[in-house]
């Protein structure tokens, strides 16, 4: 039951993708940048996504430490490295875009910048699982740093915003400018889709923990013998 | 059958003078002296982390040009930079020395609580690293001819100071017992101090470069905050991390 | 009356239990000693019962409270396989950081005490990284007993003791006992363990194989136990 549910919203996903990438290639080329900007679409969704995932890990982790439920711990880190998945695409869709737009690879964009940080974060996150060996110490210890890199994140964007008014840099999309109503709409609709791709990825990985636990109980109950 | 010294039931002045002699201030205090005091008997964290400052302060030299005045901008930066790197050689050792002997599950056995031990491990590592920052501030000033106005600099160096310091502490619990410790804990704390190290940069660099701090309370608000808020998550937090 | 339950517990390593629906009690005045093989558990269960873990399922009681209870914590004492003091301090040091984490009247004069009682006296103001095997095995013990714990929680405490050590470990407790506390300790050193003992445990993979009082039998014949109920 649970494999159909992930099918379908796997297959829902992709024809909701499809459909979008259709229409985005329809819309004409943004004035001042051309036909590169329209990697907005995905650039931005994929960091909302990742915002998401970090409020979903934050709960998982709040609720392991409450419930000492090791299916939160599991939901924890399965969706914490979708979410670093889709950070790292928010980072390479900006690298690109920096590149075709001003010829450099980087650039220091206030966005981009607490993207890069919150993805550094994160993935501290699964080094401290990678490092600790003993499953409950690991889960405890991981689930503290989650809550504190979550708290982070509003005080690293807004400082990183505050840093970049003071020192003005490059701008990618500023919010001043007009961006068109059908054109949002899309937008979200791309955001959805990814959200259900999220969701899919997620989950797979959830199977993979599930596994892999029982994997390790096995393993430990053979060595007791 | 006689049964002496069962659990202590409330009673009088004995139990009062008990609760005095346990305050949690009292508890941080003796948490705090004993750090500082096997601290200062050998200096290992001290002396490495003063001779660490002093080399990248000289390593400078011959990456910038702090001769320059443009450079001198730059200078906030730099400091923090150094403060970081160094303060880390002591937070590393702060819940490292519990280690040899199993000092650890002493601690944690003791009627202590959690946040009563952070706090005093974290003071004792705050008294630490601000030694090594203001030994760090004459040299540097020697070296670059950089100097900043005492008493403002010495509230960024309180306040910055304080954020590494919480957040060293902690994930020096966090760290205490996984391989490659050395290596996790700075690759752990720098992102997670990103606003509190850029707050005391800039405002470092403004010192440098004459302007107060009052001007644009700003960072510091982000400063203080930072630090009230991790302060908080830390003593929240830390008995989980301790007994889980 | 009962100063230790261990009712029904559980520990857990991620999903693999190394402790199983174990169910012990001990009287005050009771020297229970815990035996089995490496592995068995018996490690892990004096540190749940010391509070250092919590059980998965089920429940420990120390004079009817929680072990982290700050003024349970008060009445317990421990020594596990590190001696808990620190290199760098001197014994005396030592001695008043943990009589005042206790919140002992008299830090001091506690400390002074317990180091005559352990025979530290001459090298109180000594480093204990200089100390001898001995030397430091005597300071855990007088760490341990420096707050006049009710509950004594020992983790195999004569592995690696020397004889004046020992001796000094066995007085300390039959003295203990007398008071009317209690002890638990783990062993593989039955006979100087089982002379001291009025109750045995043995515990198999995490679960409790046998429980019951002492008897000559087992002092005179210290794997009587492992043959009759082991595996």
């Amino acid at each position: 039951m649970r494999e159909k549910i992930l099918y379908g919203l796997g297959v829902v996903a992709l024809l909701l993708l499809a459909r979008n990438i259709y229409v985005i290639a329809g819309f004409p080329p943004e004035a001042a940048q051309g036909a590169i900007f329209k990697i907005i679409f995905f650039h931005v969704p994929a960091a909302m996504t990742g915002m998401v995932a970090g409020t979903v890990a934050m709960i998982a982790s709040v609720l392991f430490l409450v419930t000492k439920n090791f299916k939160y711990d599991a939901l924890a880190v399965a969706v914490t490295e979708v979410g670093l998945a889709f950070l790292a695409a928010n980072l390479v869709t900006g690298s690109l875009w920096g590149r075709v737009i001003w010829g450099i690879w980087w650039t220091w964009d206030a966005r981009l910048t607490s993207a890069l940080v919150c993805w550094l974060l994160y993935a501290g996150y699964l080094m401290l699982r990678h490092a600790i060996e003993e499953p409950t110490q690991r889960a405890t210890f991981a689930a503290v740093f989650s809550i504190f890199a979550f708290l982070d994140i509003p005080i690293v964007i807004m400082s990183i915003r505050w840093f970049r008014t003071q020192h003005p840099g490059p701008v990618f999309f500023s919010s001043t400018g007009s961006f068109p109503h059908d054109w949002t709409m899309v937008m979200m609709w791309n955001w959805l889709a990814l959200l259900m791709l999220g969701t899919v990825m997620t989950m797979i990985r959830l199977r993979q923990e599930e596994t892999q636990r029982e994997i390790d109980y096995v393993r430990r109950m053979a060595h007791a013998l | 059958m006689a049964v002496a010294n069962e659990t202590p039931v409330a009673a009088g002045k004995g139990a009062a003078a008990e609760r005095r002699r346990s305050s949690f201030a009292r508890l941080v205090f003796v948490i705090l002296a004993k750090d500082l005091r096997a601290e200062l008997r050998t200096k290992e964290a001290v002396n490495a982390s003063l001779a660490f400052a002093v080399v990248i302060l000289v390593l400078f030299n011959f990456a910038f040009d702090l001769d320059d005045p443009a450079t001198r901008m730059i200078v906030g930066g730099l400091l923090w930079l150094v403060f970081a790197f160094a303060g880390t050689l002591v937070l590393n050792r702060s819940f490292a020395r519990e280690l040899p002997n199993d000092c650890l599950d002493a601690l944690v056995a003791a009627p202590v609580s959690g946040a009563a031990l952070f706090l005093g491990k974290a003071l004792a590592n705050y008294v630490l690293v601000l030694a090594v920052e203001l030994v760090s501030l004459p040299v540097f000033g020697i070296f670059y001819n950089v100097w900043f106005p005492f008493g403002q600099m010495l509230i960024v160096l309180s306040l910055g100071t304080w954020g590494i310091t919480v957040i060293g502490t902690v994930f020096s619990a966090l760290t205490v017992n996984i391989r490659l410790r050395e290596v996790m804990l700075p690759m752990l704390t720098y992102p997670m101090l990103v606003p509190a190290l850029m707050a005391a940069m800039v405002m470092t660099a403004d010192l440098a470069a004459g302007t107060s701090i009052w001007n644009q309370m700003t960072w510091l608000k982000v400063l203080v905050g930072f630090d009230v808020l991790y302060t908080a998550a830390a003593l929240a937090l830390v008995e989980t991390v301790l007994v889980g | 009356m009962t100063a230790v339950t261990v009712d029904g517990v559980w520990k857990f390593y991620g999903d693999y239990p190394a402790l199983r629906d174990v169910r012990l009690d001990a009287d005050a005045g009771a020297c229970l000693a815990l035996i089995g093989r490496n592995g068995a558990g018996k490690t892990t269960l004096l540190r749940t019962i010391a509070g250092f873990s919590k059980p998965g399922k089920g429940a420990i009681r120390i004079f009817g409270q929680e072990p982290r209870e700050t003024e349970t914590r008060r009445n317990i004492g421990v020594i596990g396989h590190g001696i808990a003091v620190y290199d760098e301090l001197s014994a005396y040091e030592n001695l008043t950081l943990y009589a005042r984490l206790y919140g002992l009247a008299d830090p001091r004069r506690a400390a002074l005490e317990w180091l005559e009682q352990t025979g530290l006296e001459r090298v109180r103001d000594g480093l204990v990284r200089e100390f001898s095997r001995g030397m430091r095995q005597r300071l855990a013990v007088a760490r341990a007993f420096l707050h006049n714990p009710s509950v004594l929680l020992l983790d195999e405490p004569f592995t690696a003791l020397d004889d004046r050590a020992i001796a000094v470990l066995q007085r300390l407790l039959r003295e203990a006992l007398a008071n009317g506390k209690t002890v638990i300790m783990s062993t593989h050193q039955l006979r100087e363990a089982l002379e001291l003992s009025t109750h045995v445990a043995l515990l198999n993979r995490g679960a409790v194989a046998f429980h019951g009082a002492c008897t000559a039998e087992m002092v005179a014949d210290p794997g009587w136990v492992y043959a009759r109920y082991g595996d």
